[in-house]
């Protein structure tokens, strides 16, 4: 077990315990008014004031409007009105999504004074339930890192063990939640940024399939490959959380016209008879042995229910990476160019010609992952160099499509560790960047094919929680949230808080 | 002995597609508005914002590729084409490449009374850019700073690309009005080059006469009128023809062409060019138009110049009238108008009437024949009035300024002028025979066989019934009066 602790029912009492509960829990408390919005924002924001200083999840904290909001929910609540279940629930914002009104850095230089003139759509989605933003939180730079280390600004701790990292690219929005400054959050996965810090920090992260949420608003990394998300505790609040995302938005092309289903009711559901691959790539002695254990235990766990698992293979893992590394930063390339010191951006000092502004403003304003993936972008798109890498890329990518489309006629989830360790330490990777790269191999394909993939925490190694993936195939959402949500029934580590943030 | 050359001459026109709105979020395209009233986040550039396609836009492409002929591609894909200026807020243009919306049409072109078949090799779609104000300095270099206005940012526009097929300045001039006419007409584009509307660059190469083989092209960009692209040519031509002349090569490069000079100068050569790296934008699916909705986008396919030329000179108006009308759309519209509520009046009246006497009186006035209070229906019933003989010619121009101003229907104006035109020939017998009589003199000169003096006579009997006598009735009266002298 982890240093944390488990914390059930018979604590309800204390209002400060009201931040580690689930938001639907809350709601009933909300609704009952056993504790007012009002009291629930003084409470994360009281953990803030405690804790922040060391965790440094949040850049930017949005106290007046979230206060504002909270009261004019209670007003509601007190009449009697039956409000969403997610009316009234601090959730922490990745401050890679624009807020009317916010600075919406992206944690670079770059963006350091951009506020934004519009809200999201998925800040409007989040308005609709009278959910509240309570801040916007670090992440690695424009989303390219996997621990909050390439933030321009600092790094995130990880609130099970502060000299470790959250991982990334969206760790403030994790570590947010797993320290109680936030009952939930939003991030954004291109390879693994919402999954991974979810495993690290022992949370449920979900990247819905490519085309469900509106990216409209979210500062684009990799155009096709991002997705934005939800971090909670639970399986269920991740269902809430995403009937409230999920949706066509008319403002985003890529947007998925498909229907959107009432993703509680799979809830309900057992994993009786279900079919579930587990690829042996992803078991490799490159997996630390305490998470393969873990990985081990989960599978046997759903078994006692009736599901069924097997192990499979599947090649493409490698392949993904590499694809990934590619398509990733030639679409990054492009959508960092507006970044170019003309409007709302960082600009250098004393430029003498256009070109001159161009370099220096961009070389100030974006950090050394940034414009390495920048140069990697432009090389690969290069004339001459297209067609090797680029174009090779984009049908590698249909492969590791069809190879997935494959496999879902066996089987109805794919199972991996998320990760293959626990929470590193800040450094640990730098001289290397190469090694963090290998660190998304699990998650990355997800991405690749557009899949949903839930991380949940599955058990503890040192004190740091495991990581547990489960990918579905394309908007087929619902058994990956009916697995997750059968192994919570069953299972407390979803329950337990870091020991130091109580 | 001198090599005389041919010129190989490719154009690529860029015309301004006429949607209410822009190619990619909702903004207005209305041009000559204040600087940047007209943006949003996705015209701007704004961090997280996203294009969506304008229909209509696409629904203007096709129309235009199908009226150049064009095979209306199934599928084309929008794409990237990256570099950076501070009129590009994203840093890319979203264009079209490898896969554009149109592919192999033709235009065909008079020069000389002959007609000849231009290739167009393709068509696509893709986003403006801004305008840079520089400051200080017409161009920027020199300038203090430069401002930057987005309204213009993100509007669409089509690329028209013709093969290398035009052999001369005058058949380039022929291609780029023959163009505009078709586009102009069709409705997709307002064919104003001055105003860039219309957007010109010429592809220009040398070779001996003779010969086959393409020599080394370059670009002129910055051709901005009929005059220009004429000087253009021959300025590049000469230029180039110098250079081979003395045994030189012609350096494939990008030039920009300066009016006053009438002469180009090196923009960028080869070697300088940008890689654009172009790929398929990930924001934008693929453009799949179904053969039912090619079907539905082409129902109301408009009709062409060269349709509507063999309409009007089968209703005999005449030839400068037919190019009169093509060239302004709204005097079309307001005589199409009338043609379809015409009754009795022959097309030829009307239209003779149309672009003479009214457009005459609507020049200066700011409604003009869009919503001019002489609707259609009012002026056929006030020519009705002249071809039925009720009025004069000069009431007809009378009563129709007075329509213009008031906007009352033909019976009403006539009542107020004092009835119809005098053609009862008892009430015009007395008049005549009082003015003949003040008037021997000029009688007699008639008599005398200067008919020639009748017009005088002719003049007086008009003051004496103010204007309201038919003409016709009168000389033929004066007429048998002194035949009786
Ligand atoms: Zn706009």
């Amino acid at each position: 077990m982890g240093r944390g602790r488990v914390y059930g029912a018979e604590d309800f009492g204390g209002l400060t315990m009201s931040i580690f509960k689930s938001a639907v829990e809350l709601h009933g408390l909300l609704q009952s008014r056993s504790l007012t919005c009002v009291d629930l924002l003084d409470a994360v924001y009281a953990q803030v004031d405690a804790q922040d200083s060391q965790v440094k999840a949040y850049i930017s904290l949005l106290r007046e409007t979230a206060y504002e909001r909270a009261r004019s929910l209670d007003l509601r609540f007190d009449a009697g009105e039956e409000l969403p279940v997610l009316a009234g629930i601090p959730i922490a914002i990745k401050d890679n999504i624009c807020l009317k009104g916010s600075r919406t850095t992206c944690s670079s230089k770059m963006l350091e004074n951009f506020v934004s003139p519009y809200d999201a759509t998925v800040i409007n989605r989040l308005n609709a339930q009278g959910m509240i933003p309570v801040g916007k939180t670090n992440l690695d730079e424009f989303a390219m890192g996997s621990s909050t280390e390439n933030s321009a600004f600092f790094t995130t701790a990880n609130p099970w063990d502060l000299d470790r990292v959250p991982g990334g690219s969206s760790g403030g929005s994790a570590a947010a939640v797993a320290a109680g400054e936030a009952i939930v959050a939003l991030g954004s996965d291109t390879g693994g940024s919402i999954r991974q810090p979810a495993a690290f920090c022992g949370l449920v992260g979900m990247k819905p399939s490519y085309g469900r949420v509106s990216r409209y608003g979210l500062v684009a990394f990799a155009s096709s490959l991002d997705q934005i998300g939800p971090f909670a505790r639970t399986v269920e609040d991740v269902a809430y959380l995403l009937n409230a995302l999920c949706g066509f938005d008319p403002l985003e092309s890529t947007s998925s016209r498909q229907a959107v289903p009432d993703f509680t009711k799979s809830l309900s559901r057992d994993v009786k008879g279900l079919k579930i691959g587990i690829p042996k790539e992803m078991m490799g002695e490159f997996v630390h042995s305490d998470i393969r254990e873990a990985t081990m235990k989960a599978l046997d766990l759903l078994k006692t229910q009736g599901a069924e698992w097997e192990e499979i293979s599947f090649d493409m893992f490698d392949y993904a990476v590499s694809t990934y590394y590619i398509l990733a930063p030639a679409e990054a390339s492009a959508n960092l160019s507006r970044f170019d010191g003309v409007r709302y951006t960082h600009r250098c000092a004393d430029s003498h010609s256009l070109k001159e502004m161009y370099t220096r403003s961009r070389g100030e304003g974006f950090g050394p992952e940034v414009q390495r993936r920048i140069i990697l972008g432009t090389y690969v798109l290069s004339s001459g160099y297209y067609d090797a890498y680029y174009l090779k890329a984009q049908k590698v990518r249909t492969l590791i499509k069809n190879g997935f489309e494959k496999l879902f006629q066996t089987y109805d989830v794919i199972v991996t560790p998320t990760t293959p360790t626990t929470a590193f330490k800040p450094g640990e990777h730098s001289e290397n960047p190469l090694a963090m790269y290998l660190a998304d191999i699990a998650t990355i394909p997800a991405n690749m094919g557009g899949l949903p993939a839930m991380s949940i925490p599955v058990g503890f190694s040192n004190g740091m929680p495991i990581g547990l993936q489960i990918m579905g195939k394309a908007f087929d959402e619902e058994t990956v949230l009916r697995v997750g949500h059968a192994y919570q029934q069953l299972t407390d580590f979803h329950r337990q808080v870091p020991g130091g943030m109580q | 002995m001198t090599t005389t050359y041919e010129m190989v001459i490719g154009l690529e026109v860029h015309a301004q597609l006429k949607t209410k709105t822009k190619l990619f979020c909702g903004c207005s395209t209305h041009f000559g508005d204040a600087v940047n009233t007209h943006v949003c986040p996705v015209c701007l550039g704004m961090p997280g914002s996203l294009p969506v396609l304008n229909k209509r836009a696409v629904e203007m492409a096709v129309i235009a590729g199908k009226a150049l002929n064009c095979d209306i591609q199934e599928t084309s894909v929008f794409a990237r084409k990256n570099y950076f200026y501070p009129d590009l807020p994203k840093g890319y243009q979203i264009s079209q490449f490898e896969l554009p919306l149109c592919l192999g049409g033709h235009l065909d072109i008079v020069v000389d009374d002959q007609i000849k078949r231009i290739g167009i090799t393709r068509i696509h779609m893709e986003e403006d850019a801004g305008k840079l104000l520089h400051q200080g300095s017409g161009a920027i270099a020199g300038s203090t700073h430069s401002l930057v206005d987005l309204n213009r940012a993100c509007t669409p526009l089509i690329e028209i690309v013709s093969e290398p097929d035009i052999r001369s300045a005058a058949e380039a001039r022929a291609y780029v009005e023959s163009l505009r006419i078709i586009l102009r007409t069709i409705g997709v584009n307002d064919g104003n080059l001055e105003e860039g509307s219309m957007r010109v660059d010429v592809n220009l190469s040398l070779r001996p006469s003779g010969t086959s083989k393409f020599g080394t092209r370059t670009e002129v960009k910055n051709v901005n009128s009929f005059r220009s692209i004429e000087r253009a040519i021959a300025s590049e031509f000469a230029r180039q023809k110098e250079i081979l002349d003395a045994g030189g090569v012609v350096i494939q490069q990008t030039r920009n062409y300066h009016d006053d000079t009438q002469t180009t100068t090196a923009l960028r050569d080869k070697e300088e060019a940008h890689d654009y790296r172009y790929f398929p934008d990930p924001d934008l699916l693929p453009l799949v138009l179904s053969k039912l909705q090619l079907q539905d986008i082409l129902a109301n396919f408009p009709e062409l110049p060269e349709q509507i030329r063999h309409r009007y000179l089968g209703l005999v108006l005449t030839d400068s009238d037919v190019v009169v009308l093509l060239e302004d759309m709204t005097m079309r519209a307001y005589f199409e108008a009338c043609l379809k509520v015409s009754g009795v009046v022959p097309a030829k009246e009307i239209c003779k009437w149309v672009v003479g006497d009214l457009n005459a009186f609507l020049k200066d006035r700011p409604e003009g024949f869009a919503s001019t209070m002489a609707t259609p229906e009012k002026f056929v019933g006030l020519l009705a009035l002249l071809v039925a003989g009720t009025i004069s010619g000069k009431m007809m121009k009378d009563l129709l300024q007075k329509m213009i101003e008031t906007g009352q229907n033909a019976d009403v104006l006539l009542t107020q002028s004092g009835g119809a035109q005098v053609s009862d020939a008892s009430e015009l017998i007395p008049v005549i025979e009082k003015v003949l009589a003040a008037n021997p003199d000029v009688v007699e000169k008639i008599k005398s066989g200067k008919s020639q003096s009748a017009e005088f006579l002719m003049g007086q009997v008009m003051k004496e019934t103010r204007g309201k006598a038919k003409p016709d009735l009168v000389r033929q009266i004066i007429a048998e009066v002194i035949s009786k002298y």
